[in-house]
């Protein structure tokens, strides 16, 4: 079943391509291209196939499991290389037009690479440790992009995204290894199935403990956040673009992973303190970016809001909400790459991102204008675009298990998510612009550059429309990933249960 | 042996993590570079401590036998150990970098991303 590791190789080829030709821009540019549309295509094949055929599972090496490491593909994981894939399709087209030959030189496209096959690892893998090797692949990455062309700001905020990743690296290192004294495997289906029949259950609320801070630190939620607005609008806006998408995502899937699939006994513990993790990571960011006058910092600060409500999706444990956790990852992980996009475009045509200095875009860009208020109207939750369904579902749940707190929070960050929305609308958009004899000082943008940029916007937006007035066979697809979520024995069974088999 | 590992760990963390809340940003590096090794010390006993028994299968056989030292916390160490040189030696050249570009060793006066 090789659709299972091509998701992780092809970015890797790409990436080692890409490096080969080091010297040569324009086929560093056509792998960059051709590597992530493959992945993208690659990714859809492998959803359809997970989707026909349950969850599908390969071991490395040909070591069975629990001894070798299996790459699992389960709807959840399937869905989420598929987001991948069409973030870095289109981060990629992107950056054809945004990316200065200065970043190009030192290794841009290899890096994206190699971030898009950590993600992806980090995605497939069925086994912890492996989980933590493909957390560091993608946080090298990260960190080589964050710093590209190494100005001022981006250095102060690689320090700080540097360390608190780098402390949250050994917390999961630390869990990790306290887990495995304790099962003795590394497997997680196998972890699951041994953890639930350890007696001491007090250690493993420890251990679920651990895993909670290691991540949401990776996913930045509520007291571990900082980094977040610190750093993502420092680098080029692609590369913001592409953490934006993905980075705390991968964050969000691997608590979804681990608190479904293995710290699932203690529910009346753990998943409170998520929920209420959850109510002050949506609050705190909302009112972060309701204080901030630079467009991408206001989108940061909203990555914060948004990761709450997926969260809030894992923390009330119901069906229906772990549905609409996965239905806002899906369209939260469009949206937001698309407004980090859309920013980068205004920048371009303006040359700032202080909100104070922009406006007259409508005027003068009334398509861009359009292109912004799609991915922001659907961020606030406005119907009939995507984050009205993910929004509608998750609240809907908190409703049904009377968790009145945080539903009230969700119902009121949708409400200041769309002032911060109507903001941006404001100040960029439809305000005059501020004077006059500094309308348009920055180069003119060429007809093809203007292309490659608007493209990838313009899918996104598609994909953003896509979602909301087709919301029915994508819930139905979330709907399908929860009840595997919500049922770690089959997961168990498609790792475990193949033991005598022999794969080609 | 094993309490006076625990002891030495959590000796190793809590000096990484009083290296860390320091100002300088050289003692953070510091700070990293311990805890780091405390991580990793600690995964290399979370199996036990065993003497004496390595994990070899005798001729003619398919597993060890008796009890013998379970092999595979040392393989993660020598991962991690791997995985945190490369990331530490990154993070060593960035506040190098830092420094020659902000020209202050005080995490205090880092404060241009806060607009």
């Amino acid at each position: 079943m090789p659709q299972i590791a091509l998701p992780i190789l092809i970015p890797l080829f790409a990436g080692a391509v890409s490096l080969v030709f080091w010297r040569s821009r324009g086929m560093q540019r056509f792998v960059a291209v051709a590597g992530t549309g493959s992945l993208l295509m690659t990714a859809f094949w492998l959803l359809a196939t997970v989707n026909r055929e349950g969850i599908l599972v390969m071991h490395m090496g040909d070591w069975q499991a629990p001894f070798g490491i299996s790459l699992v593909a389960d709807l959840l994981g399937a869905i989420m290389v598929v987001l991948t894939g069409i973030i870095g399709f289109a981060v990629a087209l992107y950056s054809l037009a945004t990316t200065s030959r200065g970043h190009e030189a030192f290794g841009y496209f290899p890096l994206m690479h190699l971030l898009l096959a950590g993600v992806a690892g980090a995605f497939l893998t069925g086994d912890i440790f492996n989980l933590y090797v493909w957390f560091e692949v993608m946080l090298v990455a990260s960190f080589a992009l964050l710093i590209l062309g190494s100005e001022k700001a981006q250095m102060e905020g690689a320090i700080k995204y540097v360390t608190l990743n780098l402390v949250s690296s050994v917390i999961f290192l630390v869990a990790v290894g306290l887990l495995y004294g304790m099962v003795g495997t590394l497997n997680m289906a196998d972890i699951a199935q041994r953890i639930a029949t350890l007696e001491d259950t007090g250690m493993v609320d420890v251990l679920a403990m651990m895993f909670m801070v290691a991540f949401g630190i990776k996913a930045a939620a509520f007291p571990l956040f900082f980094w977040l607005p610190a750093s993502y609008h420092t680098p080029p806006v692609a590369v913001s673009a592409l953490f934006a998408g993905l980075l705390t995502k991968v964050g969000v899937y691997a608590l979804y992973r681990v608190f479904t699939l293995i710290f699932n006994q203690s529910p009346g513990y753990t998943h409170e303190i998520l929920l209420w993790g959850a109510g002050l990571t949506m609050l705190s960011g909302v009112l972060g970016a309701a204080a901030q006058y630079e467009f991408r910092r206001i989108l940061s600060f909203h990555i914060v809001s948004q990761i709450g409500y997926m969260i809030l999706g894992l923390a009330l444990f119901t069906p229906l909400a772990i549905i609409g956790g996965i239905f806002y990852i899906m369209h939260h992980i469009i949206v937001k790459t698309n407004l980090f996009l859309v920013s980068g475009i205004v920048r371009r045509l303006r040359g700032t991102y202080q909100l104070k200095q922009l406006g007259g875009l409508y005027r003068s860009h009334p398509w861009l204008a359009v292109l912004f208020l799609i991915p922001a109207l659907s961020l606030a939750g406005v119907p009939p675009l995507s984050g009205f369904f993910a929004k509608f579902i998750v609240i809907r749940a908190g409703v049904e298990a009377e968790a009145w707190g945080v539903t009230f929070i969700a119902l009121l960050v949708g409400l200041l998510t769309l002032y911060s929305m109507i903001k941006i609308w404001a100040e960029v958009f439809w305000k005059a612009a501020p004077e006059e004899g500094d309308v348009d000082p920055y180069p003119a943008v060429g007809q093809r550059e203007m292309w490659l940029m608007t493209t990838p916007v313009v899918g996104l937006a598609l994909c953003t429309l896509f979602i909301g007035l087709n919301a029915e066979p994508i819930y139905a697809l979330a709907e399908a990933s929860a009840t595997e979520l919500l049922d770690p024995s089959r997961y168990i069974e498609a790792v475990l249960g193949e033991g005598e088999e022999v794969m080609p | 042996m094993e309490p006076l590992m625990a002891v030495t760990i959590g000796i190793l963390f809590a000096t990484a993590i009083y290296m860390m809340l320091r100002r300088s940003i050289v003692k953070l590096v510091i700070g990293l570079m311990l805890l780091s090794n405390a991580a990793n010390l600690l995964i290399f006993v979370t199996a036990g401590l065993t003497r004496g028994a390595p994990p070899l299968v005798p001729p003619g056989m398919s597993a060890p036998e008796g009890a013998v030292a379970d092999p595979l916390p040392q393989a993660l160490v020598l991962t991690a150990i791997v995985i945190a040189f490369g990331v530490l030696s990154f993070a060593v050249v960035l506040v190098r970098r830092a420094w020659e570009i902000v020209r202050a060793d005080d995490l205090d006066k880092m404060k241009d991303t806060d607009t």
